[in-house]
């Protein structure tokens, strides 16, 4: 009956997000009166995880999940939850998580819910509130499975500390060639750099940057704050930017604490897409741009003049607050 | 290779959001009801399967009959033929199981939906079809190619891209990238006029039930007033940076 979470890990180590659904399943078991059971696979730091409430790790170790793999690792994590006999099952929204839910809720015979950004009501139908519309709306939805399957958004909890004595399990699981119908030939990530989805801090520029000669600036500011970089849609539609980067309704949603919008001029689409994020900064020259309604500081400025000048105190201020 | 495109009927990215009936529904007056992007990112690149490969593609959508001008509009685009599934569409789940009826039925080699809609945003409907259809699935595909029975695609992760090779039946959840936006096409008069006469076939539903039901929605609440910072004055937003918002 334990409350299910996938705690996901890269290169051997638990990601941030791990410890974020870590603190939310220990939230549903505090109200359904239940422990909490986390699932990692090729992972070797798990015991912090009971710093969250963890209860039993099922760790997995096994060399043909090197590589992400959806149907695989949805596989494993039904074994786990019938093992278990688990009613909940809680993942995160990483590219991987998504990736692996849909299948994951088909194997179980269980209702997902996506996006959720808060903890269900339990009686009133198991009750999950979600964005719909691109984040421009909420929505609560029921589940009326007898398993549930839930996908938390990125940043929409955060971390609860909670002491608990986490044990650890090894957990062997049986896959077949099925699973792997699927072959990785080539991975392709920028190690020294955030990603977008893992940012706390995302630095994003627009049209207002004039040409993509220009960016050196808005990556320096994004170094200074160990931030991410993105785009708005114009920007990678010219191809001064790669589609990775294009953040919005068509591009990819941002969850992050502070979002620096850099010559946007805040389009629905755009913002709908960033409005998850907790502070919103913008700089831009035009006082009349529709992202000063959305956000909570502003510059009215030249960029060309503010980010530099905003690079130099930033690179003072860190100085001084190392 | 036989190529089904599912389509969802959205309303288009610059819509008022407003609901009716009590916060139970989305309130569809006034607004346009478009291919939904992803959709159409990925029934653009069908249509380049179709000029250069020789595929023939379908289109598919389970609604009402307001679904009809939607689908029409990617017969336009270059759609062979069209199938509406004469249901409303109520969640992810059912969805699934009305389209992964569709295309084992039809025996197709590809399918190639939207990672998620624009409206609800439950992204799962491609990945449940696969497993229901036993087939291959690749998700936040941003490229895609065949030759022979083999599928070679390229997936966005968290900060990258991996590589896939893998083989039919394949499901794709796809995204921009699988085309540009500039391939894009806009239905031209002669393509309005053929897809008059292209048969648009509605089917029956399974009925398959529902996992879960979107019960009421609710709009984000009004924001306060953007704070205004001098641009001569940064180390003030620095200030309110560090200390109100602890953000750095």
């Amino acid at each position: 009956m334990s409350i299910l979470v996938y705690t996901e890990s890269e290169n051997g180590k638990l990601k941030k997000t791990a410890f974020e659904v870590a603190s939310y399943a220990k939230g549903i078991a505090e109200l359904m009166n239940t422990s909490v059971t986390a699932v990692s696979i090729n992972a070797s730091d798990v015991e912090e995880l009971g710093n969250y409430g963890v209860d039993k790790i099922l760790k997995v170790d096994n060399d043909k999940l090197s590589k992400f793999n959806a149907d695989a690792y949805a596989e494993v994590l039904t074994q786990a939850a019938k093992k278990e006999e688990s009613k909940v099952v809680v993942l995160s929204q990483s590219a991987n998580a998504k990736y692996l839910a849909p299948i994951l809720s088909v194997n179980l015979d269980a209702g997902y819910a996506s996006n959720a950004v808060k903890l269900p009501i339990i009686e009133d139908n198991f009750t999950v509130e979600r964005t719909a519309f691109t984040n421009k709306a909420f929505n609560q939805t029921s589940i009326s499975t007898d398993v549930k399957v839930i996908g938390l958004s990125n940043n929409a909890y955060g971390l609860k500390e909670n002491e608990s004595s986490a044990t650890v399990e090894d957990f062997t699981v049986e896959l077949s060639d099925d699973n792997f119908g699927i072959q990785v030939e080539s991975v392709d990530k920028n190690t020294d750099k955030v990603s977008i989805a893992d940012a706390e801090v995302v630095v994003s520029a627009g049209r207002g940057m004039k040409g993509p000669d220009n960016w050196d600036m808005i990556e320096e500011l994004a170094d200074v704050l160990g931030a991410a970089t993105a785009c708005s849609k114009p920007v990678s539609d010219m191809g001064w930017r790669p589609h990775s980067e294009h953040v919005g309704q068509t591009g990819k949603p941002v969850a992050a604490n502070l979002y620096i919008a850099i010559g946007i001029s805040g389009a629905i689409q755009h913002l709908a897409g960033i409005s998850a994020s907790k502070n919103k900064v913008v700089i831009n020259n035009d006082p009349e741009a529709p992202f000063f309604k959305a956000a909570d500081y502003g510059v009215v400025g030249d960029a060309f003049e503010v980010v530099p000048q905003l690079i130099e105190k930033l690179k003072e201020f860190k100085a001084n607050n190392s | 290779m036989k190529i089904l495109v599912c389509i969802s009927h959205v309303p288009d990215t610059t819509s008022k959001i407003n609901f009716t009936d009590n916060d139970t529904k989305f309130d569809t007056s006034g607004v346009q009801f478009v291919i939904n992007p992803n959709d159409e990112f990925g029934l653009t690149r069908a249509m380049w399967f179709k000029e250069k490969q020789g595929a023939s593609v379908d289109v598919v959508t389970v609604g009402g009959k307001d679904t009809e001008p939607t689908i029409r509009k990617a017969l336009a685009i270059g759609a062979d033929t069209a199938i509406r599934v004469d249901t409303e569409a109520l969640d992810g789940f059912q969805v699934a199981k009305e389209l992964a009826k569709v295309a084992k039925d039809g025996e197709y080699d590809l399918v190639i939906a939207g990672r998620e809609s624009i409206d609800y945003n439950g992204g799962m409907v491609p990945g449940m079809m696969a497993k229901m259809m036993n087939a291959n699935f690749v998700n936040t595909c941003v490229s895609l190619d065949i030759d022979g029975d083999k599928a070679t695609a390229v997936r966005e992760i968290d900060g990258g891209k991996e590589k896939i090779t893998t083989t039919f039946p394949l499901v794709i959840g796809g995204q921009k990238g699988l085309v540009e936006e500039s391939d894009l096409k806009i239905p031209n008069m002669r393509g309005i006029m053929m897809a008059r006469k292209k048969p648009l076939n509605v089917v029956e539903p399974v009925a398959a039930d529902t996992h879960t039901k979107a019960e009421i929605f609710r709009k984000p609440a009004p924001k306060g007033d953007v704070k205004l910072v001098d641009a001569d004055n940064l180390d003030k937003l620095i200030d309110l940076l560090h200390n109100e918002a602890k953000a750095i």
